[in-house]
């Protein structure tokens, strides 16, 4: 599995990637979505697996890197690391920083390489079940995840669901890939050719951000000591071991369904470490088994999220809906094809994918602490510099102003969609996923001669069908039972 | 718990059109029925060469889907209003301004020189003062950005007066 990474060149881009990436996750704002799209123009001077195995490793360490910040400062670096702040922070306070940090770096490596045998074994089996999959299936199993994401991803299920149609929209821009007729064009030419996915994730997650911090410029920052990373002592390991691993489950399972990935397995794994835990009253307050469920459910999130990504060409989250462009961009087809022609290809990025993981427990463990200090970089030099990496990285990839210009479009809408509760993720996977979704109905309505009812008739896609309606209807069930 | 529901009766008091939830609904309604309207000026495919849908016919549904959970959401809001959002700080206009100022001098001037304006304005209206992170920021950076991209990624940025002082 490890025979393609034994090049200096590949070793040199992980060690880069993982730097990169604890970098961009202790930056509260920035993160692994963020960088990934800002470096992904960087990709085009190396090879598919050198480029990928950049971007995996900045995913694996920048969703680690958001519990430095988490547990120093109260601000996650990460969506995903908001749960650690619950505990991390409070017990920072307790003049114990040092055992925060080490017990989210020992639980994120932990559930980081359980979800990497987890993609190891469930991704090929998941991309040899897709051979049974036609146009109908992969339309199915299309609006299941975007309902998924809308069911369980944050806040509004329907803002959400909002988001992700509008998502599919931005995709029907340009000419239609079936017929050549110009859709939301108006006369313009640049639009012809559709609007690209960079500049939308440039502008929604960075600039969008960059407005956000606009508004907190008056917000302080009490950073906690830190005097050095210590191991978890052999108590807290007796204590949190079974937390660890069931929050590695549940962070896979969670990572595998398209959803905000991270996020969403965090705050699970957090509350279900409470529900399991001996000492409940402790969480909130401290305690060492809400950092492990928390950090170990994150990561694990990482690698599950990538099965989907791989095998089905489906992004489980908004990261791996910017690997995924990054495998279109070099060429390389996700699905199961991919499994049976390039395995080498797949086991590079499995095997980076694990060293990552052993990586960033290394740095974290011996740099937390210089790694806390990039956060005294201020809001009003740091954002400036964003600014021109993002203008620079947009007009890269086709040398276009109109780019720039969408860019800063999606930036401003981005702020007022999240001002407003609507999550940007949707918007995202819905992009990715808009060609899928109406490549695959209108080509399954030749198949069927137009008639809608045929797709009741193939037993996978009516799966599908109804495992999306009870996605739809969790939400209205789970305020139900809040309410009762 | 008591802010969030003392910002939401806040915003009860409110007559409904300066409501959240009535400026997000008549937006997304608003351009949402523009778009539609568009969607019937979009080319039709004749009936010989049309297999399946019209083109049309997809953006029309995904349209209609999305003014429809709209209502909901507005409707819900009845029942349940949003919280209302602080209001926004002068620093957020002036970085509004700094992205139309960039778009300006990057068509008319320098696409170098806009990033560099855009940087230092950013910087100064966020409270940087000191000059020489002025200068990091708004000259030294991006010149090293524009020559990492020019160099590496062999990028060729459009003409305008720097840049051009570079290229010739």
């Amino acid at each position: 599995m490890m025979a393609p990474l034994f090049s200096s060149k590949l070793l040199i881009v992980l060690l880069f990637g993982t730097l990169f990436g604890l970098i961009l996750g202790v930056l509260p704002g920035l993160g692994p979505t963020t960088g990934g799209a800002l470096i992904l123009p960087f990709t085009m001077t190396l090879d598919p697996l050198s480029a990928i195995v950049l971007l995996t490793s900045i995913y694996c360490a920048g969703t680690y890197g958001g519990a430095i910040t988490a547990v120093l400062i109260n601000t996650p670096g990460t969506p995903a690391a908001a749960a650690t702040c619950l505990d991390g922070y409070p017990l920072a306070q307790k003049g114990e920083a040092g055992r925060a940090l080490g017990m989210a770096t020992v639980s994120s490596t932990v559930g980081g390489i359980f979800s990497v045998i987890v993609l190891v074994f469930f991704a090929p089996v998941l991309a040899k079940l897709a051979y049974e999959f036609g146009q109908p299936e992969y339309f199915a199993l299309a609006i299941f995840g975007l309902t998924m994401l809308a069911s369980i991803g944050e806040g509004s299920p329907i803002k959400n669901l909002i988001a992700g149609a509008f998502g599919i929209l931005i995709s029907t821009i340009g000419k239609d890939f079936m017929t050549s007729i110009d859709r939301f064009t108006y006369g313009i030419n640049e639009l012809s050719v559709g609007i690209g996915f960079i500049p939308v994730v440039v502008g929604l997650f960075a600039i969008s951000e960059m407005l956000t911090q606009s508004t907190l410029l008056d917000q302080v920052f009490k950073r906690v000591a830190l005097k050095a990373v210590k191991l978890p002592s052999l108590n807290d390991y007796k204590k949190t071991w079974k937390t660890i691993l069931r929050s590695s489950g549940i962070g896979s399972f969670i990572g595998v369904l398209p959803a905000e990935g991270g996020t969403v397995a965090s705050l699970i794994g957090y509350s279900e470490a409470k529900r399991f835990s001996k000492e409940p009253e402790e969480f909130g307050k401290g305690s060492i088994e809400g950092i492990a469920g928390a950090e170990a459910a994150n990561n694990a999130a990482t690698g599950g999220a990538m099965v989907p990504t791989l095998a089905l060409g489906i992004p489980g989250s908004a990261t791996t809906a910017v690997i995924l462009t990054g495998l279109i961009i070099h060429g390389v087809r996700p699905g199961p094809d991919l499994f049976r022609e390039q395995p080498d290809f797949l086991y590079g990025i499995f095997g980076a994918m694990l060293i990552a993981n052993v990586l960033f427990f290394i740095f974290g463990f011996f740099g937390a602490k210089l790694f806390a200090r990039i956060t005294l970089v201020p809001n009003k030099i740091l954002w400036p510099m964003i600014f021109a990496v993002s203008v620079c990285g947009t007009y890269s990839l086709s040398q276009s102003i109109i780019d720039v210009w969408i860019m800063l479009f999606f930036g401003v809408l981005g702020f007022f969609m999240r001002r407003f509760g609507f999550s940007v993720v949707p918007v995202i996977i819905g992009l990715i996923l808009g060609e899928l979704v109406e490549g695959t109905l209108r080509q399954s309505l030749v198949i069927f001669d137009g008639n809608w009812l045929m797709f009741l008739t193939r037993p996978i896609a009516l799966t599908f069908f109804i495992l999306s309606l009870i996605a739809l209807a969790f939400p209205l069930l789970r305020t139900k039972k809040q309410k009762d | 718990m008591n802010n969030v529901q003392n910002k939401k009766r806040a915003n009860k008091s409110l007559p409904f059109f300066f409501k959240d939830e009535f400026k997000v609904f008549f937006v997304i309604i608003f351009f949402s029925t523009i778009l539609l309207i568009s969607t019937f000026t979009f080319d039709k495919v004749p009936p010989i060469l049309n297999r399946g849908i019209q083109p049309a016919t997809f953006p029309k549904g995904l349209l209609v889907l999305i003014m429809f959970l709209t209502t909901i959401i507005y409707y819900l809001s009845f029942k349940n209003p949003w919280k209302k959002e602080k209001k926004l700080p002068k620093q957020f206009f002036l970085t509004i301004l700094s992205f139309i100022l960039f778009v300006i001098i990057s068509k008319t001037l320098d696409f170098f020189l806009a990033i560099s304006v855009l940087s230092i304005f950013v910087s100064y209206n966020w409270g940087e003062k000191r000059v020489f992170y002025l200068l990091l920021v708004g000259i030294i950076f991006p010149l090293v950005v524009f020559i990492f991209f020019e160099m590496i990624l062999g990028l060729r940025f459009p003409p305008g007066i720097i840049t051009n002082l570079y290229y010739y």
